[in-house]
């Protein structure tokens, strides 16, 4: 993972001025993720306010901005494709997303039927 | 002062951002990483609790008469902005740019403080109105799942403000470096979850 390079690792030494990687000189990235997340975030105040649509279709549509917005987070505030080497914590992270979507779509799928079958 | 490299002397990799430089940062943010997918199925167990169990209220308050709208709106625009701004300290970070990095750093703790005045006063604004924790199995469920990530925003506050006295006295090295940005993967993470408390929570309970 670590690669050797001829920097001094001793106190006081200094990076190559312009790095490759933080060329950057102007956030764009973090405003457009701020941006999307505002628009993202209204959308779905105004389509639960508006009612204009079906509970069901209006619950639909929240939770699908809702996962657009977790990737908005991880994709540009969290540099999450942009580490350096195997990419094994997003491994990790997709499995945890496994195991939350199976508790949270499996206790309201069973409990959901369980309502309706007993009322 | 630039960049003070490593204080462990291990081999540093000069083609990588800082907090990836050496071996042992890279392997402590794998390991946060690891955390936080945990943290998903933590929070995961709570909204399934939450959404088992929103409508049985048991003659108390619906999430319908509790949940204010202005009030709500507002935490969330406070934690989606100190989400950017954190993001905006990391971006300083990486072009080695203490000072703004730190105001940044200062304006996200800030907006968290903001946001966790504002959740203790809805809390003890629905305790003073009778719905408590324990009036109903909706309130129960709504008090820890929305209190248990309020606990993380709180302690993310504390970790920051500790992170700013180790940035005023080090600057910027390996070391700092890599603690601000796992710290930084926290706050947009509990940013992450607020979405979807404020989507299943608060939106969900204003419709049904």
């Amino acid at each position: 993972m670590t690669t050797h390079s001829d920097v001094n690792p001793s106190h006081g030494a200094t990076l190559p001025s312009d790095p490759k990687a933080h060329h950057e000189t102007f956030p764009w990235k973090h405003i457009l993720g701020f941006v999307l997340s505002l628009v993202l975030t209204f959308a779905a105040l105004g389509l639960v306010l508006s009612a204009a649509l079906p509970l069901t279709a209006v619950i639909v549509s929240i939770v699908v901005l809702a996962v657009l917005q977790l990737l908005v987070q991880l994709l540009l505030f969290m540099h999450l494709t942009e580490r350096h080497g195997p990419a094994t914590h997003v491994l990790t992270l997709v499995f945890g997303f496994f195991v939350a979507f199976t508790i949270v779509a499996g206790s309201a799928w069973i409990m959901f039927t369980f309502h309706a079958t007993v009322a | 002062m630039a960049y003070q490299l490593d204080a462990h002397h291990a081999p540093v990799d000069s083609s990588v951002p800082l907090e990836y430089a050496t071996e042992d940062g890279s392997l402590k943010i794998l390991g946060f990483w690891i955390f936080l997918a945990a943290d998903v199925v933590l929070f995961s167990c709570l909204f399934a609790t939450y959404i088992v169990l929103q409508h049985n209220t048991y003659g108390g308050p619906t999430a319908q008469q509790l949940f204010d709208v202005p009030g709500f709106v507002t935490e969330t625009l406070l934690l989606l902005t100190s989400s950017f701004t954190c993001g905006l300290a990391i971006f300083e970070m990486h072009r080695n740019r203490l000072q703004p990095m730190i105001g940044w750093w200062i304006v996200t703790i800030l907006l968290g403080m903001g946001f966790v005045g504002m959740e203790i006063s809805e809390f003890a604004k629905y305790v003073g109105e009778g719905a408590n924790i324990t009036r109903s199995a909706f309130l129960s469920a709504f008090f820890i799942l929305v209190g248990t990530h309020g606990t993380h925003v709180t302690i993310g506050i504390f970790w920051m403000l500790g992170l700013l006295v180790q940035l005023l006295r080090y600057g910027i090295t390996a070391i700092t470096a890599r603690k601000a940005f796992v710290a930084s993967l926290y706050w947009h993470f509990l940013d992450a979850v607020w979405i979807f408390i404020f989507t299943v929570v608060y939106l969900t309970g204003k419709v049904s």
